[in-house]
């Protein structure tokens, strides 16, 4: 079974972490993944950087910028990761925009995702349509799980169809917005979340966007199976360093 | 017959599509599946083109360049797009955008901008609406084109910088599309080019297709035909050349050539000539040719002229490229820049540098003497004084 689903399984809410892969220096992506792993998160969101990522705020943006600045790759984060699972368990999946994983070859980077280890891949520009048309053969057939997203405007019949073709978890987005834009939840969120939950869905949903804490996170996590921080990490290793992240998971899970 | 229009899910071949974050997907959709029912109701086109008519100026002249044919030894056409109100074919896109949004409902308009001149065109039909206009422009930009940001602010529209990547069009889109994002119920998103997400392409070229529709029966005038053996454009994304090309896009006797920006040189590295330098890719929501690394990041590109100034091409011309229909050649800034000034001097227009780009073919390609060619002039030189100034000292 995918570690995915099997994670999904423990009785437990989830923590997701979301890092950009090759920031703040291109060498720090191993022991980022090792630390969050050492500290509690479940699972993790490698970023792969893209020169225009669309649906990113600028904390994001910046760490893309920086990451590409300091000459991160696909071929080089592969590299990076090559022996990963001799000491990571947790789930791991990439995160990143469509275009770098067309040059590459989709087929040849879900083989070398499967070959690393790697076992979703989450691409906000890739639509539902084309993904299942053209290449959700590919992603089954190298044992990946291809995270979609849901936002509050998601119509509840594209909700079910989204549903239908997922697998793993569905990346319940908890507002109209790109990353890092807005904090914490209002009662429009709420019952968002709600309706979403009454919906009994197969898969179970993880929110991202706007958790940035522990209450957001403790927030998120009544409604949801899971909760996904990105840029308030990131902004927490631009202020205090890679060697802090003990600091911030601490604030969030305690 | 091969077909060169966008099929029913929208591409244009292996090119166009919606390649958007989910975000956006109720917004896109919305308009997809409303735009083709609004534009053909009779209410919409009846307004369409009573503004066209009595606000841009059109029909814009037919014009016969004869000293400028002379020189060539060849019949040259000039679709004058320059004479429109506010100075360019952009605003032909707006109006129609315009009503689009006020028929959905939208009262909050967003868009994007290069050089200024969509984003003139935005904000003034955003006046003329009475809606709430916001426009993203390049930090670089705003600082290279400040007469057009004035006129925005003149117009009453906000001039947002984009301050995210190399702070040009590219990342002036970026920031437009995180807007539409953050803002998906009110706002309507004002593409200035045939790019985006289908079904913007598709859209703006409709829009864009009353220059051809003029130019079939006003050549029929002139030459007794509607067709030429030639038609003509500068591209940058393409709207006006896709405008130029619509109803002659199924005329086999007539040829296409598309005139991109070849910067200081197509193999310079600074260049702006996508079909020669770029691959199939995905950018701004569609799949087309665009300018990037082998590792897929979207690079920047250059040319004198900031219309042309763009990584990728519409996935109209993109298929018309592959599939050969259009001729694609890439024109340098001096070439350029001297066929501007040659125009000048022989016909007494002053064009957009865009379009002096197309104008310097002549120099490169040689036509029979009862050759027909119908160039699109896409706009007018004003917004380019200053470039021209400090290029020719003048």
């Amino acid at each position: 079974m995918n570690r995915i689903n099997q994670k999904l399984q423990e009785n437990k809410k989830l923590l997701s972490i979301y890092f950009t892969a090759g920031y703040p220096s291109i060498n720090d992506t191993v022991s980022i993944i090792q630390k969050l792993e050492k500290n509690g998160v479940d699972m993790i969101e490698i970023g792969l950087p893209f020169s225009d990522p669309l649906a990113d705020g600028p904390t994001i943006q910046t760490s893309s910028t920086q990451a590409l600045k300091n000459g991160m790759t696909s071929e080089i984060l592969f590299d990076q990761l090559k022996d990963i699972r001799q000491s990571v368990t947790i789930p791991l999946i990439i995160m990143g925009y469509f275009n770098p994983m067309f040059q590459y070859g989709v087929e040849a980077f879900c083989k070398k995702c499967q070959e690393i280890g790697i076992d979703g891949l989450i691409i906000p520009d890739l639509p539902v349509d084309v993904y299942h048309e053209k290449y959700q053969a590919i992603f089954e057939k190298y044992g990946l799980i291809n995270v979609f997203l849901i936002t509050p405007q998601t119509s509840d019949e594209r909700i079910r169809y989204i549903d239908s073709i997922s697998d793993g978890f569905i990346y319940m987005v908890s507002s109209a917005s790109t990353t890092g834009a807005k904090v914490g939840f209002g009662e429009e969120q709420t019952q968002y979340f709600e309706r979403i939950g009454s919906m009994n869905l197969k898969n179970p949903q993880i929110v991202g966007f706007g958790i940035s804490n522990n209450q957001t996170f403790t927030q998120a996590t009544q409604y949801a199976k899971g909760a996904i921080i990105g840029s308030a990490f990131l902004k927490h290793v631009t202020n205090q360093g890679v060697n802090s992240i003990d600091k911030f998971v601490k604030s969030i899970l305690n | 017959m091969k077909n060169y229009n966008v099929n029913e899910k929208g591409y244009y071949g292996e090119f166009g599509g919606a390649y958007i974050p989910e975000m956006l997907y109720p917004n896109v959709e919305e308009l997809r599946q409303n735009y083709l029912k609004v534009m053909a109701e009779p209410e919409f086109k009846k307004e369409f083109d009573q503004l066209l008519k009595d606000y841009v100026g059109r029909p814009s002249p037919l014009y016969f360049a004869k000293r400028l044919s002379e020189k060539y030894n060849t019949k040259i056409y000039l679709k004058r797009e320059d004479l429109n109100h506010t100075g360019a074919h952009k605003i032909n896109n707006t109006i129609g955008q315009i009503l689009m949004a006020k028929r959905l409902g939208k009262h909050r308009i967003i868009a994007e901008t290069g050089a200024g001149q969509h984003g003139v065109a935005t904000a003034t039909v955003c006046a003329l609406m009475g809606l709430e206009c916001i426009v993203y422009m390049g930090e670089i930009d705003i600082k290279r084109q400040a007469p057009n940001v004035a006129r925005m602010k003149m117009l009453g529209a906000t001039v947002i910088p984009a301050l995210s990547g190399s702070r040009t069009l590219k990342d002036a889109t970026n920031e437009a599309i995180r807007d539409w994002i953050n803002n998906p119920v009110n706002t309507h998103y004002i593409i200035g080019s045939a790019i985006g997400p289908h079904p913007y392409p598709d859209m703006v070229t409709k829009f864009q297709s009353v220059i051809s529709e003029e130019i079939k029966w006003q050549l029929k005038e002139h030459e007794g035909r509607e067709n030429p053996d030639y038609v003509v454009a500068c591209i940058g994304g393409g709207s006006n050349a896709a405008g130029t090309y619509y109803h002659y896009l199924h005329e086999d006797d007539v040829n296409i050539i598309a005139v991109e920006a070849a910067g200081l040189g197509v193999d310079s590295g600074e260049s702006a000539a996508t079909s020669v330098l770029g691959k199939e890719g995905i950018i701004h929501g569609c799949k087309t040719l665009l300018m990037q690394t082998n590792d897929g990041q979207i690079t920047e590109p250059y040319s004198i002229s900031a219309g042309l100034d763009y990584p990728g091409v519409g996935p109209m011309h993109a298929h018309l490229c592959k599939t050969g229909r259009a001729e694609f050649m890439a024109i340098t800034d001096d070439d350029a820049m001297t066929s501007g000034l040659e125009l000048c001097k022989l016909e007494g227009i002053i064009p957009a540098i865009e379009s002096s780009h197309a104008l310097a073919i002549f120099e490169h390609k040689t036509f029979e003497p009862d050759d027909v060619i119908v160039m699109s002039l896409s706009g007018r030189g004003d917004k380019d004084l200053n470039t021209y100034i400090n290029y020719f000292n003048l």
